[in-house]
């Protein structure tokens, strides 16, 4: 296990250093730059921007003055917000983004197993579509809708619950986290359901009943365990994306997250956040798919098995 | 097998839902609004936009940075908030010469900065020299270009700053040479451009041309106006306190405003109606008819100085017929689309000043007319649309303009029988097919930087940056460079204005379609927010109470 | 230690697919909610074939005077701002949503199967390097590939559909993937790989139909996905544009003004959410019926 991640890791430096060439290719062909407004920029202004941002330079001498500048840990300055670095920008938003995708992704899984795990268990049956229906409208409702929605039910009407900013107020946090949650939940009750089905329909799982094992031993210890298997591949990149910000939540309900600085600085042709975001971005990604796959190893005794067997 | 049979999952169940229970029941208590707090203990709730690039008077662009900025410092003048005529600001007396060349100000004694730092004329001296400095990318060097030398001397023909036209006479004396009678000079001293910035603080934080040092942070930032900077969190509020050493400390009213970052108008609106904002930044469209509807006093809806119009590429061959530009811009329908569509007070515009610019009306050249429309196109060669191409209107991905978009496709579609099609770009992408001259018809709009017709037609003239139409006419440039310089009072300016924006009109490079108003929600606790053009709030004037007047 | 009991004699190689297909279709035949949502998704996409010719009114025809007005007699379910009549705009808008539904989603699906399959099966340095080359896709800011896909290739619906699909199988293929890694260990699949029979009939006749379930289930949550993105990238300006228009455009403006006018939001809401459940339904249905668990029973 711990070598089968040290490999992996080790893959991590090739992966990041593509998603850094493939971007710094794709902000350099897109058109319009980042000092280009609405107001003509007269052409000395622009030379001296260009000038101090390094822009002037061959488009070569950039790239490897980033990627030295990146190794050392430096990811530059915002070109949008002058006197901001990159880096500082990120970890200024980072926790409110990682509160924020922890309680989304507390709904989404509490939500989403019971649902599927109770659908799984009477398929076909009222049992089963009751949440199951639920589930197919918790998908066919974006988040742009969900949001305004529960701001308008719990906020405006109701005055229960505040609809904006992201304060110390624990109150603050339930309807993002509810809308951002929602989506993942009624793919993980989906994806739930249809695991255990077939591990359910599994000729040792029948065997266990047959042994008169109580159902819900049969359902934690035996089902969830292959059920689980394709949600849990989905929730790797799905927890990732979730750090790496969601901008329409940020936007509804005015939190200072990553995903509007991920979003805005492709916007602003902000290069250097453009750079930075999406590798800390393609961190996250590598890291949860890391722990994904480990954890579906563990979850399938067949695999682990073999790829364990080395180091007992 | 049963659910039934399994009250584990039940009690599970019940005791998710107890958890869900517990988190959500602070949050029930109703704890009071903003606006409540605020109204207690004088703080204002102000939705700002969009976050602010930076708080450094001579690097900032943008409305949201014009309110942050002209709370926490001020210029030599300040503006009435009604009238918008120039009032005493650092300086208290000006005079002009006769020959309105030479402004001598007198700046008043106890100007001092947030530090306790007296505020004198060479702290002018060295920030206008400061804001000229290529290297700072200063967006709006040109508001120094009436003074004498500043142009040569940004461009770089001239080396000495000593012959700008600028000098610190003593202590409190400060003289400005211009290069021509301007009579809208001393309103570009309320501009943030122009105003002082601390030099010992700017130089601490990185050299003074240096763009983006932190000397704008919360904790670094000397500054000279009503309020101070507490704090600023990016993304999220900035948070401005009252300036104790302010010279008029006392009229002050406000304790603190918070200026939130709100980009969408919909989150906005909903955060005044909870109760967390006393103001918004915008109104969106469709909630204006609710808000009208309702005779809801919050909304104030007022002329703002600014004209959205259309761009013609008049280097796209079947554009370059004027009659075919005019045939355009007569079968827009700004009465319907006004009322129909945009719902928002907006005027229809027939020329490209907003009427009433300090007393400027433009010609009235335009009109509704489709038949004049049809007759134009057909002695151009396409009676009735037929062989005219189909052609492009380009427009910034937004909702606004792609109503009014879809609106005017239509109408040309009846009036004129020619197809349209539109195409939406992102921000930056429709910037650069614009200025690469790579569109048909473009959206665009100009929102006025001072008050008056100058700032609004000198942009056609030819290769202008901001022209970007191709359009060159030498009459046009000849009045606008040549002629309404030279005129000292300001009725035979405007009369070469009209004269100039006549040809304008005539040729039709631009399609003017409605002026634009200022939308804001405004809560009955805030108090002395007056209306202008330029939708301008005097901060230290406002005062919040829970009176009806 | 689970007992594992699938048997060689159960899978009969030589067993003739036309068989397969037919039995499926009996088993789902069988099943009356899969069938309501086939019939459901037949007739809306034979509307929204016939769109111009039953159509109450023209998409484009504006009526600025009457603007949004409330379902009526004229407008049965309304008109929006500009008064075009929303039922005809829903029917025309299906035309789009459908066709990016459908094939958007079968791009995504036809490459994420495949990569992951074969990602899966082929393990070692062969899986390593293709879900490297996802974990890289995955991370590239998407934003700033829209703008280019849109300045490189103007727009066009065919684009569309191919920076859709190219967007959304990236998870598929994880998940695939996982699939595949735990079925090839199984004793069936060991059994006929010892039999000698090459890899690409292992995959195609064993592993994919073994792993079918949570791809069909997969693919029913991507449509939906799929059929917003579209109103995403339309608004953005990469596909379709105005006076034409989609269900997910629909819904994106009906959001905005969805307390003054509710019925510009629930109407093409409804419609959408119709579309999800028949697929849905169907989805299950196939599901059990080409499950090959089930066949042997």
């Amino acid at each position: 296990m711990i070598r089968f991640a040290a490999v992996r890791l080790l893959q991590a430096i090739p992966v990041l250093f593509g998603v850094i060439t493939i971007t710094f290719i794709l902000i350099h062909s897109a058109p319009g730059g980042p000092f280009s407004a609405d107001k003509a920029v007269p052409p000395e202004v622009l030379i001296a921007l260009e000038e101090k941002y390094d822009l002037n330079l061959p488009l070569w001498q950039q790239y490897f003055g980033y990627l030295e500048d990146f190794i050392s840990g430096d990811f530059g300055p915002s070109f949008k917000y002058p006197g901001r670095n990159v880096s500082e920008l990120i970890a200024s938003a980072f926790p409110t983004t990682a509160e924020l995708a922890l309680y989304s992704m507390i709904v989404a899984i509490g939500i989403g197993l019971f649902a599927g795990v109770v659908a799984a268990m009477r398929p076909n049956s009222v049992q089963d579509y009751a949440p199951m229906s639920l589930a197919m409208i918790g998908i066919c409702m974006p988040s742009f809708l969900l949001g305004p929605l529960l701001v308008l039910i719990f906020g405006i009407y109701l005055e229960w619950l505040p609809i904006s900013g992201w304060n110390s107020l624990p109150g603050d946090k339930i309807l993002p986290a509810i809308t951002l949650g929602t989506g993942y939940a009624a793919y993980i009750a989906r994806l739930t359901r249809g695991g255990m089905l077939d591990i359910l329909s599994q000729d040792y799982i029948r065997t266990a009943r047959a042994k008169g094992l109580s159902e819900i031993v049969i359902v934690c210890k035996h089902g969830l365990r292959g059920g689980l298997i394709p949600v849990v591949a989905f929730l790797g990149p799905a927890f990732a994306g979730m750090l790496g910000g969601s901008f329409v939540v940020e936007t509804i309900f005015n939190i200072p997250g990553l995903g509007r600085f991920y979003v805005q600085a492709a916007f602003n042709r902000d290069y250097t956040m453009i750079l930075g975001t999406t590798i800390f971005f393609a961190a996250l990604i590598v890291s949860f798919n890391l722990i994904s796959d480990i954890l579906a190893m563990w979850m399938n005794p067949k695999l682990r098995q073999k790829d364990l067997g080395d180091e007992k | 097998m049963d659910i039934k049979s399994n009250p584990q999952i039940y009690r599970l169940f019940f005791l998710i839902l107890h958890g869900i229970y517990l988190c959500v029941l602070p949050g029930c208590e109703n704890p009071p609004t903003n606006v409540e707090l605020g109204n207690e203990t004088g703080v204002l709730h102000w939705g700002n936009g969009t976050e602010p690039q930076s708080l450094d008077p001579h690097i900032a662009t943008g409305v949201p940075e014009h309110h942050v900025i002209s709370a926490l410092m001020e210029g030599l003048v300040l503006k009435d908030s009604q009238t918008l005529e120039p009032t005493p600001g650092i300086a208290e007396r000006w005079d002009i010469s006769e020959d309105q060349l030479v402004y001598t100000f007198h700046l008043r004694s106890d100007a001092k900065w947030s530090n306790g730092d007296t505020l004198d004329a060479h702290d002018f001296v060295w920030s206008w020299w400061r804001a000229l400095q290529p290297r700072l990318g200063n967006l709006y060097a040109y508001m120094y270009f009436p003074i004498k030398n500043a142009r040569a001397y940004y461009n770089g023909d001239i080396n000495d700053f000593k012959e700008v036209g600028v000098k610190a006479v003593n202590d409190l004396t400060l003289q400005v040479m211009l290069e021509n009678p301007t009579p809208y000079f001393l309103q570009l001293l309320d501009h943030y451009s122009t105003f002082p910035v601390h030099q010992e603080t700017v130089e601490r934080f990185g050299s003074a041309d240096e763009r983006g040092t932190r000397w704008t942070y919360e904790g670094n930032m000397v500054s000279n106006g009503p309020f101070k900077l507490r704090k600023w969190t990016i993304n999220q509020e900035i948070v401005v306190e009252k300036n104790p050493q302010y010279y008029d400390e006392k009229k002050v009213k406000l304790n603190e405003i918070v200026y939130y970052p709100i980009e969408n108008g919909i989150t906005e609106e909903r955060m005044f109606r909870a109760g967390q904002l006393h103001y918004t930044n915008d109104v969106p469209i469709d909630k204006v008819e609710t808000y009208r509807a309702a005779n809801d006093p919050a909304l104030r809806i007022h002329p703002y100085l600014g004209t959205y119009y259309y761009r013609i590429n008049t280097r796209v061959p079947h554009l370059k017929d004027r009659r075919v530009r005019r045939a355009l811009a007569l079968t827009i329908d700004r009465e319907s689309l006004t009322k129909n569509i945009l719902k928002g007070g907006q005027i229809p515009a027939y020329a490209m000043t907003p009427p009433d610019t300090k007393g400027y009306f433009p010609p009235n050249k335009l009109e509704f007319n489709p038949l004049e429309a049809k007759r134009l196109m057909a002695l151009s060669g396409y009676p009735d649309g037929k062989n005219f191409p189909e052609t492009e209107i380009l427009y910034n991905t937004n909702e606004g303009h792609r109503k009014v978009a879809v609106a005017i496709q239509q109408m040309w579609k009846i009036h004129l029988n020619i197809d349209i099609r539109l195409t939406n770009q992102e921000w930056k992408v429709y910037l650069d097919s614009e200025s690469n001259g790579d569109y048909e018809i473009s959206r665009a709009g100009w929102i006025g930087d001072y008050v008056d017709p100058n700032n609004f037609l000198d942009m056609f003239i030819c290769g202008g940056g901001n022209n970007r139409t191709g359009w060159c006419n030498e009459d046009y440039d000849k009045l606008i460079l040549q002629e309404a310089p030279r005129k000292k009072s300001d009725q035979n300016r405007f009369a070469i204005f009209r004269e100039a924006e006549e040809i304008l009109i005539d040729e039709m490079p631009v399609i003017p379609i409605y002026t634009y108003t200022s939308k804001n929600l405004v809560h009955s606790s805030l108090k002395n927010l007056n209306p202008n053009i330029l939708n301008q709030a005097s901060y230290k004037d406002l005062f919040l109470s829970d009176d009806i007047e | 230690m689970e007992t594992k009991s699938k048997s060689m004699s159960e899978k009969d190689y030589s067993e003739e697919n036309s068989s397969l297909w037919k039995d499926a279709w009996t088993r789902l035949s069988n099943n009356k909610l899969a069938l309501l949502g086939l019939v459901t998704l037949v007739f809306f996409c034979i509307i929204a074939f016939l769109a111009p010719w039953i159509a109450p009114y023209g998409y484009e025809e504006q009526n600025l005077i009457l603007g949004a007005s409330p379902p009526s007699y004229q407008h049965l379910l309304g008109t929006d701002i500009f008064g075009r009549d929303m039922l005809t705009r829903i029917i025309y808008g299906g035309r789009v949503s459908l066709l990016v539904g459908f094939i958007a989603t079968s791009v995504a699906l036809v490459i994420g199967v495949s990569w992951g399959a074969v990602a899966g099966y082929a393990g070692g340095k062969l899986d390593a390097f293709m879900m490297r080359l996802v974990d890289i896709l995955y991370a590239l800011p998407f934003m700033i590939f829209i703008i280019l896909l849109m300045v490189v290739f103007g727009k066009n619906l065919l684009l569309l559909f191919f920076a859709i699909g190219a967007v959304e199988w990236l998870t598929m293929a994880r998940i695939v993937r996982g699939q595949v890694m735990t079925l090839k260990k199984q004793e069936f699949i060991e059994a006929a790989h010892s039999m000698g029979l090459p890899k690409q009939i292992i995959i195609v006749r064993h592993i994919v139909p073994n792993a079918i379930g949570p791809i069909i289930v997969y693919a029913t949550l991507t449509v939906p996905n799929v059929m917003l993105l579209e109103a995403f990238l339309s608004f953005l300006g990469l596909g379709i544009q105005p006076p034409e228009s989609s269900w997910g455009l629909l819904i994106n403006y009906g959001v905005e003004t969805m307390e003054e006018y509710p019925w510009l939001l629930i109407f093409p809401g409804l419609a959408l959410t119709i579309t999800l459940f028949a697929l849905n339904f169907l989805g299950d249905g196939l599901r059990d019926a080409l499950d090959p668990k089930t066949s042997k029973d």
